[in-house]
């Protein structure tokens, strides 16, 4: 595999655009969790015209619900969670300015689409590798949702986190040519 | 009459909840350690050395091997010369999923309700499928299940002329249509049989034989090998970016049935293939 590409988050437009389906990224930053919970509220809003707990320019939203943190730890287990059951949200998410999201599995065509014209980009992190995931994890505070519990809205700071390219700005999707390539 | 008191039970239980959910099971992590060896693509690989680490950091006991630790669903083979003593069987177990995802730090993840949605903050309430067997004692075992497997799963009412090539590619079709949902390499638990609802369990149930064991019918472990190597050249591969690897094994269970029907189930396990048994 090759070398890991080091990634800041928030991630710029410029960033995003020199991503590809395929690459493999560490990201070291701050990132925010949201799920189907979470989502579901910050779209209400967003029909409404309301302002949201987070401003979304430039941010990336892990697709997370985590497991309770033990005393002494930053966070429980943290891996991705199924991102196609985000396809009726996640187009709204980039179009408020929130620049691609992290999760697990394929995302629809109408997402597809959202990330090349809102310019995102979507990464895969390893579903199941939750505990390692949580050693990239520094810091957590919820910031929205409270009462959601595992899915409220939480602010990350993550530290060489690692992620592919899923599905780029470009049309590029990792599932697809992967697949296609292994099939026999 | 043996007697069995009910504390034990949620004792045992809440022991299971954290055992389960910690330590994956050998024949699961030799599994991927196996399929390490043979997977050709790069980020195959380089996915399921991920995952061999993550069980090594699980196995520690501070962090679960997944944030889903699941729907507690048991299977208990309840002698029937057995008395349960000092409290029900089912609030028992009831009460050592409550202890065990409270003390385990194991993520809450039931809602009271399909549709309105408020988590119940325990992870109650189970799933218990009791089964009444001969002799004296209680055999416990938990297999908490994910969302995102689970969600990957489907009963379809064959007509008996679909045959055995129908039910094959209904599994096929299944996990093929599946992708990386259910975070491949995924475990396959097929039904055949029964009626609607046996299907389904038959299918749950063929989930905690252990990876690489086979039907004990030939025609049956046949079938198996050839799901196994059918799903496998799908190409969907670890997380369902493309590789060799997309399941680590298919078992297939199987109940006599109407002749007017072939009911067939998938149930489809994720590489946190987590069970655990104690016996009482």
């Amino acid at each position: 595999m090759a070398d890991a590409i080091k990634i800041t988050a928030p991630l710029s437009k410029d960033q995003v655009e020199k991503l590809h389906a395929g690459d493999s990224v560490l990201i070291t930053g701050v990132i925010y969790t949201a799920r189907d919970a979470a989502h579901k509220k910050l779209v209400e809003l967003l029909d409404k015209n309301e302002e949201l707990p987070l401003d979304l320019t430039d941010q990336l939203i892990y697709y997370v619900g985590p497991s309770p943190a033990r005393p002494g730890q930053v966070i429980g287990s943290a891996g991705p969670t199924t991102s196609g059951r985000m396809d009726p949200y996640a187009p709204r998410i980039l179009q408020a300015g929130s620049s691609g999201m992290i999760g697990k599995g394929e995302m629809g065509p109408n997402v597809a689409e959202a990330l090349k014209k809102y310019k995102g980009v979507y990464f895969a992190a390893v579903g199941g590798a939750a505990a390692l995931i949580a050693k990239s994890i520094k810091k957590s505070t919820v910031v929205a949702y409270e009462e959601l519990g595992a899915e409220a809205i939480r602010k990350l700071e993550v530290e060489d986190f690692p992620a592919i390219v899923a599905q780029d700005a470009h049309g590029g999707n990792s599932y697809v040519e992967g697949r296609e390539k292994f099939a026999l | 009459m043996r007697e069995i008191q009910a504390g034990k039970i949620t004792e045992k239980v809440a022991q299971l909840c954290f055992d389960a959910n910690y330590q994956l099971g050998e024949d699961v992590g030799q599994a991927l350690k196996n399929a390490l060896s043979t997977e050709e693509s790069p980020a195959g690989k380089a996915i399921l050395s991920q995952l061999v680490e993550n069980a090594e950091i699980a196995a520690e006991g501070v962090f679960p091997i997944c944030q889903d630790t699941g729907f507690s669903v048991f299977f208990l083979e309840l002698g029937q010369d057995v008395h349960i003593v000092g409290g029900g069987l089912n609030e028992a177990i009831t009460e050592g999923v409550r202890k065990g995802y409270g003390e385990g730090y194991l993520r809450k993840s039931i809602v009271e309700d399909p549709l309105r949605r408020v988590n119940t903050k325990d992870n109650t309430p189970p799933i218990i499928w009791t089964d009444i067997v001969p002799g004296d004692a209680l055999k416990i075992t938990l297999a908490p299940k994910g969302g995102g497997s689970e969600n990957m799963s489907e009963v379809a009412m064959l007509k008996p002329a679909d045959g055995e090539d129908g039910v094959k590619n209904f599994v096929v079709d299944k996990v093929s249509r599946s992708g990386g949902n259910p975070c491949p390499p995924i475990v396959v638990g097929v039904g055949i049989g029964g009626t609607f609802e046996k299907v389904a369990n038959l299918a749950k149930k063929a989930l905690l034989r252990p990876i690489g064991s086979r039907n004990p019918d030939p025609y049956y472990a046949d079938m198996e090998e050839v799901l196994l190597e059918r799903v496998n050249n799908l190409g969907i591969g670890p997380q369902g970016l493309g590789g060799r690897t997309t399941a680590l094994d298919v078992h297939v269970e199987v109940f006599p049935c109407h002749i007017a029907s072939l009911p067939a189930a998938v149930n489809i396990q994720c590489h946190a293939d987590r069970h655990k048994s104690v016996v009482l």
